[in-house]
């Protein structure tokens, strides 16, 4: 089985998110890069442990982005995974990105991709359905947990208020999250072996985008906290209702 | 035409899709054209009174095959019938099922896609969506370059508006391929109103100590009617279900009020309840730096304010 994990780089959680050149994009000075954890927490892992099951798997992992991407691409094959791809593309549009991720896909003829639910910086989590379309494959969205037995799959995912089981076939593509697996730290050999694991660059094939961005805003400061005695609480429930006017 | 997609579940149109509709209708208003709603499948509401939400057509597949989910299938004949009606702009619920089959939609038509709306399109110049972006810490406004436009929205960040109208109902003839895949079987937490679509959330942190102390935050939620939700280490450490978990990483919601009991405020749970209209805290450190992002606070310890604050509400409750 040949499994495609979807990487994308995304600011460490703890960003403070500021912008720059009036607004238009994000101030980098001082971002940690990290890999976006959907991504590497349960589709990564998730694919090691299937590779971990069964040896016959190969997992390549695939980052549309520029060279600055390399770093973290280096940090998930340490984590695990045979080979990896960047096509060097800096398109923030996800229809493109999803149609560097299929033309990949379709060469490689790849039986699973695994996406993240979203990743943290444009929560578009939009990749997995536009590769759904683009392959014309099933598709799982916001899975939490995936069994696979020769060509058959087990799938549970989130659903609006509970989980649903679902059965299918490969091939498929899964949005992964919280459930699917545990984060796991990557050890000095896999850091070791990670360097010379082959990551193949291929040139942009898609370029017109569909959306741009025009400007970034920050959500408008809370005026201050309006502090209520512990011993009245009286007072906080008529400050919601008169107030507030929430209860 | 602006077109709205119903999400249902089981037979029953979910809450997200009357906001959805009415954000559809208000965008068809500024556009100067129609709201229309499509069903794929059948439901037990009466579909005429989506009327109400703002959509002056309901257009159904009538076709059983349709009740359960397929995302591959359900955006195919969502795709097919919009092309057949002629939409030029669809409007989904940010919801999970919506954020399965609203990008591939958009694929089939071409059409650009923000996800995550939070407003309504500035149409005045261009066609400019405004959405979160860095899982709440901030706003993204991007504009879509292509003829059909696609938008999902954020789940309580329009509000579903109600006036009087009645829908007329009409099938829409599209073959429905057969689906691949089979749904084995469907669990609902009973009786719960699920996260995204709860008004009010009361949160527990790690402040609480362990999960045999959460009985006073359940009873503020029932006496409230509330909605349960935690940080992310009390999910982690088995305390609550991993569905309760809040914040950069969990999910993202935008209730009325928000209420966090025990927890400190870190910049990845902020970023998952941020939006929330009003934001009450409970924490004992008045230093807890979720105290800046509060509209209302009390510096206490919550084993002796949860339990007061429980109790003034249902005497407020039981003198009204
Ligand atoms: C990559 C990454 C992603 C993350 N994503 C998330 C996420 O999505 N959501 C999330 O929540 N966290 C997330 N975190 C974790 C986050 O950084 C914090 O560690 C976490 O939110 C802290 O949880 P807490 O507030 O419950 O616990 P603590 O930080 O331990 O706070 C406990 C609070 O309870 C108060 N307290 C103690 N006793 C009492 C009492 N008797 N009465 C009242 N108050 C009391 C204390 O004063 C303290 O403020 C993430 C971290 C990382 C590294």
């Amino acid at each position: 089985m040949k499994i495609l994990v979807c990487i994308s780089k995304t600011p460490d959680t703890t960003t403070k998110i500021a912008f720059t050149e009036g607004n238009t994009k994000l101030d980098e000075n001082g971002v940690q890069w990290i890999i976006n954890p959907y991504d590497e927490w349960y589709s990564l892992v998730k694919a090691i442990e299937l590779k971990e099951k069964d040896a016959a798997v190969t997992i390549h992992l695939i980052t549309v982005g520029g060279a600055d991407t390399e770093p973290i691409i280096r940090k998930a094959l340490a984590l695990g995974g045979d080979e990896a791809i960047r096509v060097n593309n800096n398109s923030n549009d996800s229809f493109v990105v999803a149609q560097e991720i299929a033309a990949i896909a379709k060469e490689g003829a790849y039986d699973l991709v695994l996406t993240g639910k979203e990743t943290i910086d444009y929560n578009s989590a939009s990749i997995g359905s536009m590769l759904c379309a683009l392959l014309d494959q099933n598709f799982i969205s916001a899975a939490v947990k995936l069994d696979i037995n020769g060509n058959s799959l087990h799938v549970v995912r989130e659903i609006d208020g509970g989980e649903e089981t679902c059965e299918l076939n490969l091939p498929a593509i899964i949005s992964c999250q919280k459930g699917m697996a545990e984060q796991r730290i990557p050890n000095m050999r896999g850091i070791m072996a990670a360097r010379t694991k082959p990551l193949k660059v291929t040139e942009a094939s898609v370029s017109s985008a569909t959306t741009h961005i025009k400007n970034f805003e920050l959500p408008p400061a809370k005026s201050g906290v309006k502090l209520v005695d512990p011993a009245n609480m009286d007072e906080l429930v008529r400050l919601l209702k008169e107030e507030a006017k929430v209860i | 035409m602006v077109l709205i997609y119903i999400d249902q579940d089981q037979q029953e149109i979910k809450k997200a899709s009357f906001e959805a509709i009415s954000y559809g209708a208000a965008l068809a208003k500024q556009l100067g054209t129609t709201a229309e709603a499509l069903l794929l499948g059948t439901v037990k509401d009466n579909l005429t009174d989506l009327g109400k939400w703002g959509a002056i057509k309901v257009h159904q597949v009538n076709n059983t095959a349709l009740n359960s989910f397929d995302a591959k299938i359900n955006s195919t004949v969502i795709a097919e019938a919009a092309k057949m009606l002629g939409a030029t702009v669809l409007i989904f619920a940010h919801n999970l099922n919506g954020r399965a089959v609203a990008p591939a939609v958009a694929v089939k038509l071409g059409a650009g896609i923000v996800t995550g709306a939070c407003a309504l399109p500035k149409t005045d110049a261009g066609f400019v969506v405004t959405k979160t972006v860095f899982s709440g810490k901030a706003f993204a406004s991007i504009q879509i370059d292509t003829a059909v436009k696609v938008i999902s929205i954020n789940q309580n960040s329009f509000g579903a508006v109600m006036s009087d109208g009645n829908a007329t109902v009409s099938d829409l003839a599209l073959t429905v391929p057969a689906s691949t895949l089979k749904i084995t079987s469907v669990n609902k937490i009973e009786g719960e109103v699920p996260l995204t679509e709860a008004s009010l959330v009361v949160s527990g942190g790690r402040g609480l100590k362990g999960p045999e102390h959460w009985g006073v935050l359940l009873d503020l939620a029932k006496a409230l009617g509330a909605s349960t939700a935690c940080s992310r280490p009390v999910s982690d450490a088995d305390w609550r279900p991993h569905h309760e978990h809040v914040g950069q990483t969990g999910i993202q919601i935008a209730p009325n009020l928000y209420i966090a009991i025990g927890i400190s405020g870190a910049i990845q749970h902020l970023a998952g309840v941020n939006r929330s209209k009003t934001i009450v805290v409970i924490n004992k450190d008045s230093e807890a730096p979720f105290f800046k992002a509060a509209d209302y606070g009390v510096v206490g310890d919550a084993f002796e304010v949860v339990p007061a604050l429980t109790a003034a509400i249902l005497k407020s409750k039981s003198n009204a």
